[in-house]
């Protein structure tokens, strides 16, 4: 604003003690803003490309080379797809061992196999696709030509496709030491298994704490240490967790873990690397992190409403119960929330407990032998060959996307049960 | 708890004298914060079915005294006090007797009002539920009205008993706040500056309230306004503090004799303004 101007109402010389710099502090205040306001961008710019950077990996072209071509394999030379169930049983006896065709059979007559599982069949260990090089999603946009050129030149008997890396294939199949072939669905599976269990065990453990805590403990000196402690807890590095829970959970109650003692089958009861330890793992390492939201949450319930509640011979239960987790329970879901989002990307604990890095079957109980979905992104940048780093993208993508899936549908549940406060 | 309070049914209290002339009465009362003694040796007598009002400079202790007829200090861990609290002849600060029970049958309404972030009727169905409310739904809804008119906020409410309290105006919530202390049919109402935070019209309505409460049950009310000790209490008792900063009882006495011919020259000081 302009001194000036005549809408101002004139300085009184004799009362005017302050100086006249409303337009600096106007300025400091526009500086701040624009300070503000570049924080925030620079959070969103990271995360662009962070996201571009995944996104290029898990789209692009790729030239693949067969080790047999397709149309070799019949007389005629006509494409896989439109080959009868008959041709191909009679291809696969022709190229693959005798063993290995003795095998199939054990599994299930070829003849009763659907067209499509042959087919993939021939694919897989007939023809033998292999990925030479694959090209990112950039180049392939707007560089197409030479890409297309040089893969003509240095792969003149490979094919060239456009692949999405993340294909509903990816997200159904089981791993694979093909990077063809691999698919996610045991690591989401695995993934979902420790989260739940970890929800499961931390969630009303840290609850509990923190009302005890917050409403039941008294201020003495035995509680204060406590409280300090769960804060420095919440600081410990999680590869100290995953000692704790290698030590614990996988060696000294091995026979539980491992389901020994439940008599569940093929269960070594020295061996508690199961989905069961993991998830009490996580369990203890967001324990803190919960039991301190959730007090904060408790906290910010005003002292009036226990007050009134106490006012009309309501016991101290009663009182917690009905007024403060009621109205406490939206800041303990965003506690809960934010620290399970976090558990769920752990690699650390996970790898000491003892994920499996390579596991085909889907785990099928708590006892089960398991990975998870960051213990396979993990695993797969950790390959030499160009197509792992492909697939780890299209991973982190699926880990990106089921995240924000479990966030939605936690974040719509707070909001549908969290009530206004007086 | 296994020696309860020795307290007749509600409907024997207020249909016979025979329980004594007093609701609630204090010997020697003193309370602490810590080491610190903020209220010392109070004795006085509450009338049954009577306004007694507490007035006083801030800071001399008249809340801390309101909040121990119900043992809501309780809840400040580092207080304690010393000397009698006597309701129907027993002590409700000695070691049997359950806070809990006492404040079901003293209840209390505070300066901000604040009621429970519930619909109208659970605010006043929820504490005669958790007190062991053995009707059945008819029975509640006839006492939620009941406890409604008794807070004459009926006529303003039957139609939204199940909207949020929290959209009523603020003495609206207040008088709610009286439904939902009455509902549980207490002997005693405490009332700590209930009308601080309200205009001078809901002031009235809760002024007007009061004198149609006490057909049924005892107030004590905590006032730092002049006027309304004068206008709405039947006894007053001045409170001021000492050179440690300790609050005691100056004068009680009628409300009149207070506000006329206050036997303490301070007591005259603070009424016309001089001092506080």
């Amino acid at each position: 604003m302009n001194a000036s101007e005549p809408s101002n109402p004139p300085p009184n010389e004799a009362v005017n003690i302050m100086k006249d710099n409303l337009p600096a502090r106007h300025a400091v205040g526009k500086v701040w803003n624009v300070v503000f306001l570049l924080s925030t961008v620079f959070g969103i710019v990271i995360l662009l490309i962070l996201l571009g950077d995944i996104s290029n990996k898990a789209f692009g072209y790729v030239a693949i080379e067969a080790k047999v071509q397709p149309t070799t394999l019949t007389a005629s030379g006509t494409p896989l797809e439109q080959l009868s169930k008959d041709q191909m049983i009679v291809i696969l006896e022709e190229n693959l061992s005798k063993n290995r065709v003795k095998t199939l059979i054990k599994e299930e007559p070829l003849e009763e196999r659907s067209k499509d599982d042959l087919l993939s069949i021939v694919v897989a260990e007939v023809v033998k696709p292999k990925v030479k090089k694959s090209w990112p999603l950039s180049e392939s946009l707007f560089n197409k030509e030479a890409v297309l050129a040089e893969a003509a030149k240095t792969y003149p008997k490979a094919y060239v496709e456009f692949r999405n890396w993340l294909s509903r294939d990816f997200i159904s199949s089981p791993q694979s030491s093909d990077a063809l072939y691999a698919g996610v669905r045991t690591a989401i599976l695995g993934s979902l298994d420790v989260i739940f269990l970890t929800i499961l065990f931390a969630f009303p453990i840290g609850i509990g704490a923190s009302i005890y805590l917050q409403e039941y403990a008294h201020d003495n000196w035995i509680n204060r240490i406590i409280q300090t402690n769960i804060n420095n807890l919440a600081g410990v590095p999680s590869i100290i967790y995953g000692m704790l829970g290698l030590t614990i959970f996988v060696r000294v109650i091995a026979s539980l873990t491992s389901g020994y003692m439940f008599g569940y089958p093929n269960s070594d009861p020295n061996n508690g690397r199961t989905i069961l330890s993991a998830g009490l793992t996580m369990a203890l390492l967001v324990l803190p992190v919960i039991i301190i939201n959730a007090q904060e949450a408790i906290k910010a319930v005003p002292n009036s409403l226990r007050e009134a509640s106490y006012g009309i011979g309501a016991t101290k239960w009663q009182t917690v119960w009905s007024h403060v987790l009621p109205n406490s329970i939206p800041g303990i879901l965003t506690g809960t929330i934010l620290s399970v989002s976090r558990a769920f990307g752990e690699t650390a604990p996970l790898v000491i407990v003892g994920a499996a890095t390579y596991i085909t079957f889907d785990p099928n109980s708590i006892f089960s032998k398991f990975t998870t979905l960051p213990i396979q992104v993990y695993q797969w940048t950790s390959r030499p060959q160009d197509e792992f780093r492909n697939i780890a993208a299209a991973a982190i993508l699926v880990l990106l996307i089921v995240l924000l899936a479990l966030n939605t549908i936690a974040i719509l549940l707070r909001n549908r049960y969290s009530r206004r406060l007086p | 708890m296994n020696i309860s309070l020795n307290i007749p049914s509600a409907a024997a209290m207020t249909s016979t004298a025979s329980n004594g002339k007093y609701a609630v009465e204090t010997n020697n009362l003193s309370i602490y914060y810590g080491k610190f003694r903020a209220v010392k040796e109070v004795s006085m007598k509450i009338e049954r079915q009577k306004i007694t009002a507490l007035i006083g400079p801030s800071g001399c202790g008249k809340s801390t005294v309101l909040r121990a007829f119900n043992r809501m200090n309780d809840l400040i861990p580092i207080s304690h006090s010393e000397g009698e609290v006597l309701f129907h002849g027993q002590n409700i600060n000695s070691p049997d007797v359950d806070p809990v029970q006492v404040r079901r049958h003293i209840g209390m309404v505070f300066q901000k009002p604040n009621p429970f972030p519930k619909s109208i009727y659970e605010n006043i169905a929820w504490g005669a539920r958790i007190n062991g409310f053995k009707g059945g739904k008819g029975d509640m809804d006839v006492l939620v009205e009941e406890s409604l008119v008794g807070a004459a906020l009926w006529d303003e409410v039957k139609d939204k008993l199940q909207q949020s309290g929290l959209g009523l105006s603020g003495g609206q919530q207040q008088r709610l706040c009286i439904a939902r202390a009455i509902a549980v049919k207490p002997d005693i109402i405490l009332m700590d500056e209930p009308c601080s935070a309200l205009d001078p019209i809901a002031t009235l309505r809760i002024e007007e309230l009061m004198r149609e409460l006490i057909q049924n049950y005892t107030i004590i009310i905590v006032t730092h306004n002049m006027q309304q000790a004068a206008r709405v209490s039947d006894y007053t008792g001045f409170f001021t503090i000492d050179e440690n900063r300790a609050g005691f009882l100056m004068e009680f006495g009628s409300t009149n004799h207070i506000f006329t011919n206050p036997n303490e020259k301070v007591t005259e000081d603070y009424i016309t303004g001089r001092f506080g």
